[in-house]
């Protein structure tokens, strides 16, 4: 094992299956298609494998990294099972990784997977007490009845329009329109991306005219749900000198590995504060890497509403402060522009089956970094940051690297 | 009519005229709606309830057009800076909910109404803001 703690880790191999439906699939063959695929494109196998860690949010307590032994392989290594909320994946990543920077692997697998079929709309609604017929006060705010609705709302599409809103109070020139562009861009690279969920392209006027959901954010500016799973092999970098010449020329570097959770903020207590524990994750990679922000030759950040990737072009520093509004209009984001973000289709069109999102954009990246994403490769790319939010909150930033042979 | 019931404990109705009041942190002031076991910002365990102001500014909005089943849509759900200190989620009520009626920094005052009622005829009292 490595004593090496101090080293870097390294994307050996990664894989995703398409997200989408896959009625016909249970959720560990969607997990086993994406491990067998990653453990083949690292020229391993299961049996190199000193840890595993598994991501998987609606199936957290069933066990899914055992299960996913039984159909790929019972080497009887340590299973960490994950969950995060939208941050799961990312999790599994960060357990294997520590596990390798603690020496006490050499070499992980990571699988982050989901199946949520049609499952409507998500969040923290309040519970529904409609069969109490006298009213009592239950619960840590004594209420009488769920107050979804009726006390403001904790439904997803809304709580990250709040935020996007908020953004545009504090800082102002931020309107419906930028919103509504970040979609629009999303939707059109995914048409590159033959894993995306949906590859369809949008004009700006129907994402706008789509049905709304929560004002500001259209049906199209909101992600779907659907199913997925994404998988590494990460191992260490003492590990790698070791492996052959073609595993280390395709082997990614992950320069920054850092995760945060929410402190305290006045708002943060009735309205989920989803910058600070970004904008403290960002600020950390960068320095741990050693990059800085304008460096990025791509970015895949949660865009689980259009709301929310605004203004994590602040949060992550791709634009000046109160500048994300100007940032989209000047076409910073789009995969010609400055920056590029979610050259994937992002959450908003490539999908988010929440378990794999968080392994599956550190794929994204590294598939971009290795010279291998066809048609929607961004020339040249050497350094990448990925982003995830769960709320609650859990936020992990990574930087990926590809230095030169 | 029957009896009135604040429908979350943080909405007082029997105090002078109705009010929003929060934990409040001995030490340091930090303020929550909900019981806390102690501070999350900086861990003291004791707390004092305190009035919140009733006028206050929308410092953010949204307004939900699809929602669970039941809740009746379209309203308007906003985070309000509370004058005096505080920030507070309700719906923004007694407009129409149109992006043009509600605007970012508008100001607003607490007002209450009727929620539901029980089957003993007790109605569940809900607090929201409206224009000021």
């Amino acid at each position: 094992m490595s004593s090496s703690n101090g080293d870097n880790v390294w994307i050996l191999g990664a894989s995703m299956t398409r997200f989408g439906r896959y009625p016909d699939k249970d959720l560990i063959d969607l997990g086993a298609d994406a491990a067998m695929d990653a453990l083949d494109d690292g020229g391993v196998t299961i049996h190199d494998m000193d840890v595993l860690g598994a991501g998987s949010l609606f199936e957290a307590m069933s066990g899914v990294g055992q299960r996913l032994q039984k159909q790929i392989g019972q080497t009887g290594i340590p299973v960490y099972n994950v969950a995060n909320a939208c941050a799961t994946g990312a999790t599994a990543v960060r357990a294997v990784s520590m596990a390798i920077k603690a020496g006490e692997a050499d070499m992980g697998l990571v699988v982050g997977m989901e199946q949520m079929g049609k499952q409507g709309l998500l969040g923290g609604a309040g519970k529904a007490r409609s069969e109490k017929h006298v009213y009592e006060p239950a619960g840590r705010y004594g209420s009488v009845m769920g107050v979804e609705g009726i006390i403001g709302t904790g439904l997803m599409p809304g709580v990250f329009a709040q935020a996007g809103m908020e953004y545009a109070n504090e800082h102002g020139g931020v309107d419906f329109e930028q919103f509504a562009k970040v979609a629009e861009k999303n939707h059109q690279h995914s048409t590159l991306n033959p894993l995306a969920q949906y590859q369809k392209p949008f004009t700006l006027d129907e994402v706008m005219n789509a049905e709304m959901m929560s004002y500001p954010n259209t049906l199209l500016m909101c992600c779907p749900t659907g199913d997925g799973a994404a998988a590494l092999v990460l191992v260490s970098e003492e590990k790698l000198q070791t492996l052959s010449a073609e595993q280390r020329k395709r082997a990614v570097k992950i320069s920054a590995s850092v995760m945060t959770s929410d402190e305290w903020t006045e708002s943060d207590q009735v309205q989920p504060d989803v910058s600070t524990l970004t904008r403290r994750a960002a600020d950390q990679a960068y320095e741990t890497a050693g990059v800085d922000p304008q460096d990025l030759d791509l970015v895949e950040l949660h865009d689980c509403f259009a709301t929310a990737e605004l203004i994590h072009y602040d949060n992550l520093s791709l634009c000046g402060r109160g500048e994300a509004g100007k940032f989209i209009d000047e076409g910073g984001p789009w995969r010609d522009g400055k920056i590029p973000v979610n050259v994937s289709g992002g959450l908003i069109s490539k999908g988010h089956p929440i378990g794999a999102t968080g392994a599956a954009n550190l794929y994204e990246v590294a598939t971009h970094l290795r010279g291998e994403a066809g048609d929607r490769q961004i020339e040249g790319a050497k350094v990448g940051l990925t982003h995830v939010i769960g709320l609650g909150s859990a936020c992990a930033v990574h930087i990926l690297e590809k230095p030169a042979a | 009519m029957g009896e009135q019931i604040p429908i979350v404990d943080y909405l007082v109705l029997d105090d002078g005229t109705p009010h929003l009041v929060a934990q409040t942190c001995t030490e340091c002031g930090a303020q929550y709606f909900d019981r806390r076991n102690a501070c999350a910002k900086c861990g003291k365990r004791s707390f004092e309830v305190r009035s919140l102001g009733d006028g206050g500014k929308v410092r953010s909005f949204t307004i939900v057009h699809r929602a669970a089943p039941g809740v009746l849509t379209p309203y308007v759900s906003a985070i309000v800076d509370l004058e005096g200190g505080g920030v507070v989620k309700a719906n923004v009520v007694n407009v129409e909910p149109v992006p043009a009626n509600v605007s970012l920094g508008m100001p607003v005052r607490l007002t209450t109404f009727v929620a539901g009622t029980d089957d003993d005829g007790t109605e569940a009292v809900a607090f929201g803001y409206e224009p000021a």
